[in-house]
């Protein structure tokens, strides 16, 4: 494992400064609007956080391509002024992969949820992360499938109340981050939405990343989860995770129980320089073809 | 290995090996599959030939991660493929109706084996023919190919390739196992013309493109990424300029208008093969493998005075029921030899205009339908054992 880089907090302060060089309208498509997201909804904060480290990075809007899937996360890339494939339930990461290989030129961005990473595309993580093709991978994770009522996710806390556990959840949950690591993403990250600038910074050094670049944002879901479990206001949700989610080694993460951490970590957790995969399939192609032409002379 | 006949060269060649040359000669640059039997030969042969001509091969976890990285790459410029058999073809079903939804094209091909379920990896039937009309949920336009020959599978491959640019539709090109591994002496057809056809890409102001706004073809151009035109792509019903709606009076109109787009086009799409059908009083219909039995049973009879004629759909779907229709006014009755338990000719019972009969020849036991069994199967019906 790889060790943990802890985001400074001077980064915080850099942030208010660069407030004044991002002006988001610019990356949004206003016509789209107003927007579907509920009121206190935590991917509207990863949706700036995203954008500002877009405009960071300097990518030209023309050639980034969002690719997401089905859910609340699936609808958020529709609002970004750039190419974006709204795809089907669980499949970004697949889309993307041909997209990726077949337009090395374009920098192919996922957003994807808990239930569309984790449940119904499980296999194509583990798969993109194995590959470390160049993609960035934003998976809002707010713990429930938010779009369709709320019904208990991979992610949802042990004991946590939806419409499909009325009695609580009784299964144990995944450590998403953990999963990619395992699975060989070159990149790994978590953060909270409310450490925006940490966001940003954590999403912008997934952005640079030469190779697959995994980044958990932990979301809330204000209506269909924090209501139903009692969880308070908004406000109240956001300041709550800083009770849940901590900065800190990630080695010395000690849980009670493996699949269900009472404290998550935030950070970085991983920066391999593992080879890219498109780099290194295209550098076989040159070479297959540079024997083809010997041969035929 | 090559032979010399009357001048044009010719190759041995399997018919699986076969779609994946016509599917490169056809400017196929990418492909991502999932091996299957009888399909592998496909991806095995591509794997090869790809990276040859700077393309992309990509062997994918699953047949669902196959097609969408397959619509995932056309949607970045390129053509795109993907190939499988029946279990395959089943879990391809919600992505195909996503790239017939969005307009996204890509060809993919369906090795038929016997089925339900694993069925008879390695044994031949047409049990995917409805299959291939109705199986993604919702309605939606569909073009399926169904070559007979390892030639017409490098034929029809290449020219999948170009409806599914010209007309912006995942195009489903079928066959079975046995002609996916028979092997033949072929002469390559040229298929240049399809090469060259490459989908209307947008031009013009960005500000002015609508991404679902059609040109009297029904089909709209499609934006290119990086081409700056930054379009929103979604499986959700959309107005015309790609955004979605549910309300009526915008879904209805887009609606027809993506339904009606291969009608539209039927010119281009529509493609069959009849032998001695206008004069004839048995029209034996069958395609595929089939096809080829029924032509050499339909000759035969012919010598011995029966009037039978041969319709082998080669564009299955939309079935050529026009054509159809016109070539078999005189027929009394029609005999679909087919390798599943009945499904052409459910196609045949609604396309036939006048009261003749119609007579399922069926076989679902892994073996291909012999030109006597059709042979037989035609003087029944005429009533003369």
């Amino acid at each position: 494992m790889n060790k943990q880089v802890a985001i400074s907090a001077e980064n915080n302060e850099a942030g208010n400064s660069e407030i004044r060089d991002f002006e988001i309208r610019d990356y949004l498509r206003l016509d789209m609007f107003p927007h579907f997201m509920c009121p206190g909804c935590g991917h509207g904060i990863a949706l700036r956080a995203l954008l500002w480290a877009i405009h960071s990075q300097g990518i030209e809007k023309d050639k980034l391509a969002i690719v997401s899937g089905i859910g609340c996360s699936g609808r958020v890339g529709s609002y970004i002024d750039a190419n974006t494939y709204h795809t089907t339930h669980g499949r970004p990461l697949a889309f993307a992969t041909g997209l990726k290989m077949a337009r090395p030129d374009l920098h192919v961005v996922v957003i994807t949820g808990d239930g569309d990473c984790l449940a119904i595309g499980g296999n194509h993580l583990i798969h993109a992360a194995r590959r470390n093709l160049d993609i960035t991978c934003l998976m809002l994770n707010n713990e429930i499938y938010g779009m369709t009522g709320g019904q208990v996710s991979p992610t949802t806390p042990h004991d946590r109340f939806t419409t499909t556990t009325p009695a609580g959840n009784k299964e144990p949950v995944f450590d998403a981050s953990r999963l990619a690591e395992a699975a060989g993403a070159g990149f790994v990250g978590r953060e909270i939405t409310i450490h925006l600038p940490r966001l940003r910074d954590l999403i912008a050094e997934g952005l640079a990343y030469n190779g697959f670049s995994f980044i958990e944002v932990m979301s809330d879901c204000t209506e269909v989860n924090g209501r139903k479990n009692d969880l308070g206001s908004s406000p109240e949700m956001v300041l709550g995770q800083t009770r849940t989610m901590r900065p800190s080694e990630y080695d010395n993460n000690v849980v009670d129980h493996p699949f269900r951490p009472n404290t998550m970590n935030t950070g970085v957790f991983v920066r391999s320089d593992r080879p890219e995969y498109g780099a290194t399939y295209r550098n076989m192609v040159d070479e297959i073809q540079a024997l083809q032409q010997k041969g035929q002379k | 290995m090559t032979l010399q006949s009357s001048g044009q060269e010719t190759i041995n060649l399997q018919g699986n090996h076969a779609c994946a040359l016509g599917a490169v000669a056809a400017g196929c640059r990418f492909y991502a599959g999932y091996p299957i039997t009888p399909s592998s030969e496909v991806a095995e042969r591509l794997a090869k030939e790809l990276p040859k001509v700077g393309g992309v091969f990509l062997q994918m976890e699953d047949e669902i991660a196959s097609i969408a990285a397959t619509l995932g790459a056309s949607m970045g410029g390129v053509k795109a493929m993907t190939a499988t058999s029946g279990p395959g073809f089943s879990l391809k079903q919600e992505n195909l109706g996503y790239g017939m939804g969005a307009e996204i094209p890509c060809v993919v091909v369906n090795v038929m084996r016997g089925g339900p379920s694993t069925g008879m990896p390695t044994r031949p039937a047409q049990g995917d023919l409805m299959q291939a009309r109705w199986g993604t949920h919702g309605d939606h336009p569909v073009i399926a190919l169904t070559p007979g020959s390892v030639e017409e599978i490098y034929q029809q491959t290449a020219r999948a390739f170009a409806l599914s640019e010209k007309l912006r539709i995942p195009v489903i090109v079928l066959f079975d196992e046995s002609l996916g591994h028979l092997v033949e002496t072929v002469a390559l057809p040229d298929v240049t013309d399809y090469e060259k056809t490459v989908r209307k890409w947008a031009t013009g102001k960005p500000e002015d493109y609508k991404p679902y706004k059609a040109d009297k073809d029904g089909v709209p151009p499609m934006a290119r990424p990086g081409d700056g035109y930054r379009v929103h792509t979604t499986g959700l019903t959309v107005d015309e300029s790609g955004w979605p709606t549910q309300k009526s009076a915008e879904v209805e109109p887009v609606m027809k208008r993506l339904l009606g787009k291969v009608a539209l086009n039927n010119d281009l799409v529509e493609s069959f093969e009849d032998m001695d059908c206008e004069d004839a009083e048995v029209v034996v219909v069958a395609l595929g493998v089939v096809g080829r039995a029924a032509r050499k049973a339909v000759r035969e009879l012919r010598a011995s005075g029966v009037k039978a004629g041969l319709f082998r759909p080669i564009t299955l779907w939309p079935f050529p029921t026009k054509s159809f229709r016109k070539l078999t006014k005189k027929a009394k009755h029609f005999v679909v030899a087919e390798m599943n338990a009945g499904q052409l000719i459910l196609e045949i019972g609604a396309a036939k205009t006048g009261r003749q009969s119609v007579t399922g020849l069926n076989r679902f036991d892994g073996v291909p339908i012999s030109p006597s069994q059709i042979k037989q199967s035609v003087k029944e019906v005429l009533g003369h054992e």
